[in-house]
């Protein structure tokens, strides 16, 4: 080899330019294919249940716990109970989750070095691999039993049960993200911390959490999407059950559930079949106003 | 023995509907193709169908029937709906469908107009039974209820709501002497029956029970809640749950759920299923009946969670 190639533009092939132009109007797709699955999905998921919209009675649907769809005198479609079940479950699940999930992103990122580091990030995203139902069973089988036995209650398959199954399933998710998070903050902070004489507990707390805060609330709020969007494993340890819970033993009933539940059987066009459309529109609303508000919570963190 | 029903009998029929959607499709494509050079041109494919409608129960098995039927006779494709019993007779008198499922015996009315509107005859054919056991967990020490007493539990002014109130002092390992009620998602077919024989059809269930996603589901939460009393179909029943002898009446004498009681029409909570037919039946729904009721048709019933025929 003589002479190299300079790097100009000129000496380019002429297929890596066209491949170039080609990646270049690929990924530009996939960008906006997002946009357009997720407005397509809204728009698919609302045309079914649209019409019924002029119908509903709205005050009923958000307001009543009265969910008889099948009723053959009058049939009732209150949601209320639905959505404090989704709701109670999330919250309670996220409860448990996000003290576990941030904690434990903050000791594999932190405290942890070598093998004990690896072990612990494969083990965790195990966790992360095991399949919804699976988690059903384990809710129905193993800790339905038990919540009877240890907290001396009639019924097994309850809130609490389902916001444990929750928890474990965004813990996974909340630690990887939390870690890349932390991981992201630049060592000079943590050096910078050392030399001022910091603690390592001070350090974490007072540098590295702020720093990586919106890594970490995005951490936190995948976890939130993951718990209320999931069906399976509510479906089978909420214990499925149109009520409002009055102590976290008491079985509720989910959004996500009862769509699953119910559609399957419905013949398409009914009432049943839009109103449980309507209720798919409702989750996604509720989705956008939870992602929305941490956008917004975001943003105001950083003017701050 | 008892029988578990396969995951492809639990969703099988829409499965199967779609199936038949693109089969019949094309079916109706060749016949049309063929119509011009006569009805018996060597076409090959074209399969000669039987519209099977009705029961909402009876969907998931007319399915089952369905799906092995297509191995036992290719030139035959059924094309099975639900949409309800009267759906089904409704079928037969206006002369769109072949075989129509019912849960229940086809009414004089109906009678009389299928007679008016085609001239035929209903035919009637028993082909299974329908059967709901009572589940409590198997320590409950409860043996026997009655139809009245099930009402008062699951009906939306039911007054039972205490395990004290049927009698049973206290179920060894339970918390509390709450009645669990465990009931399915409302619109299974097995919902629809508990509610027209037990809850009253101008009635509502009480909401708050734990509705299970399947039969199956049912009798494993019974088997693992003291507390609870469930229905389910007769095939699921195991080792860790109870079924109780059920009666009519508080003071008339309970009977076991057993093929034998279901039989003999002394269990209070079972029923014949029927397909009915215009008339005669063609020789194809002929073969097609002959073989529901045969060894292997009634090999499917049981294991779709239903009573078989006595043999």
């Amino acid at each position: 080899m003589t002479d190299e190639p300079k790097p100009t533009r000129a000496r380019r092939s002429p297929l890596a330019l066209v491949t170039e132009r080609v990646v270049e109007v690929l990924i530009h797709v996939s960008g906006f294919s997002a946009i357009l699955f997720v407005f397509g999905i809204f728009f698919f998921v609302f045309k079914e249940g649209a019409p019924f919209l002029s119908k509903l009675d709205w005050m009923q649907f958000l307001f009543s716990s009265e969910w008889i769809p099948t009723s053959s005198v009058q049939p009732k479609y209150g949601a209320w109970a639905l959505i404090v079940g989704t709701m109670s479950v999330t919250v309670l699940g996220m409860l448990i989750a996000v003290p576990f999930g941030l904690g434990a992103a903050v000791f594999v990122s932190e405290f942890c070095t070598g093998r004990l580091k690896e072990t612990l990030k494969i083990v965790i995203e195990l966790l992360a691999a095991i399949p919804s139902v699976v988690w059903g069973f384990i809710g129905l089988k193993v800790m339905s039993p038990l919540i009877i036995s240890v907290f001396q209650v009639p019924v097994g398959v309850n809130l609490f049960n389902a916001a444990i199954l929750l928890a474990l399933m965004s813990v996974p998710i909340m630690v990887s993200i939390g870690e890349d998070a932390l991981k992201a903050v630049p060592d000079t902070y943590r050096e910078a911390a050392l030399a001022l004489g910091a603690t390592r507990w001070q350090t974490i707390y007072r540098v590295l959490i702020p720093a990586g805060r919106n890594g970490l609330l995005a951490a936190v709020l995948l976890g939130v999407g993951r718990a209320i969007g999931e069906t399976m494993a509510v479906l089978m340890a909420t214990g499925h059950a149109v009520k409002i819970p009055h102590s976290i033993f008491d079985p509720v009933r989910t959004l996500t559930a009862t769509i699953a539940a119910e559609l399957g059987e419905t013949s398409q066009g009914s009432p049943h079949y839009q109103v449980l459309f309507l209720i798919g529109v409702l989750l996604f609303s509720i989705t956008f106003v939870v992602n929305l508000a941490a956008d917004l919570i975001v943003k105001g963190v950083r003017r701050q | 023995m008892i029988n578990y029903p396969s995951p492809v009998s639990e969703y099988g029929y829409r499965l199967s509907i779609s199936r038949i959607l693109c089969v019949g499709l094309s079916a109706g494509l060749l016949l049309l193709g063929c119509g011009k050079s006569g009805p018996d041109s060597s076409a090959g494919g074209a399969k000669a169908t039987i519209a099977n409608i009705g029961s909402d129960t009876m969907v998931n098995l007319a399915a089952a029937w369905a799906e092995a039927y297509a191995a036992v006779d290719k030139t035959v494709l059924i094309e099975v709906n639900g949409g309800g019993s009267g759906v089904g007779v409704k079928g037969l008198i206006n002369g769109t469908c072949e075989l129509a499922n019912s849960s229940r015996h086809i009414e004089a009315k109906e009678k009389e107009e299928l007679k008016a509107k085609r001239g035929l005859e209903a035919k009637e054919f028993i082909i299974a039974f329908d059967a709901l056991s009572i589940y409590v967990h198997k320590d409950n020490p409860m043996n026997e209820i009655s139809v009245e007493q099930l009402a008062e539990i699951y009906r939306a002014d039911g007054k039972i709501t205490q395990w004290k109130e049927l009698g049973v002092d206290s179920i060894p390992g339970a918390k509390g002497g709450e009645i669990v009620r465990v009931s399915r998602q409302n619109n299974s077919g097995t919902y629809e029956y508990f509610k027209e024989t037990v809850v009253g059809k101008k009635n509502e269930f009480k909401l708050g029970s734990l509705d299970m996603n399947g039969s199956k589901d049912v009798v494993e939460l019974v088997s693992k809640t003291p507390n609870a009393i469930g229905y389910s179909g007769m095939g699921y029943a195991t080792p860790s749950v109870k079924m109780l002898k059920v009666s009519k009446k508080k003071g008339e004498p309970a009977v076991a759920p057993s093929i034998a009681s279901t039989h003999d029409h002394t269990y209070p909570i079972a029923r014949p299923m029927f397909f009915y037919t215009a008339g005669d039946p063609s020789a194809t729904v002929k073969k097609y009946i002959d073989w529901v009721l045969s060894d292997a048709g009634q090999k499917i019933v049981a294991e779709t969670g239903y009573v078989p025929l006595p043999k």
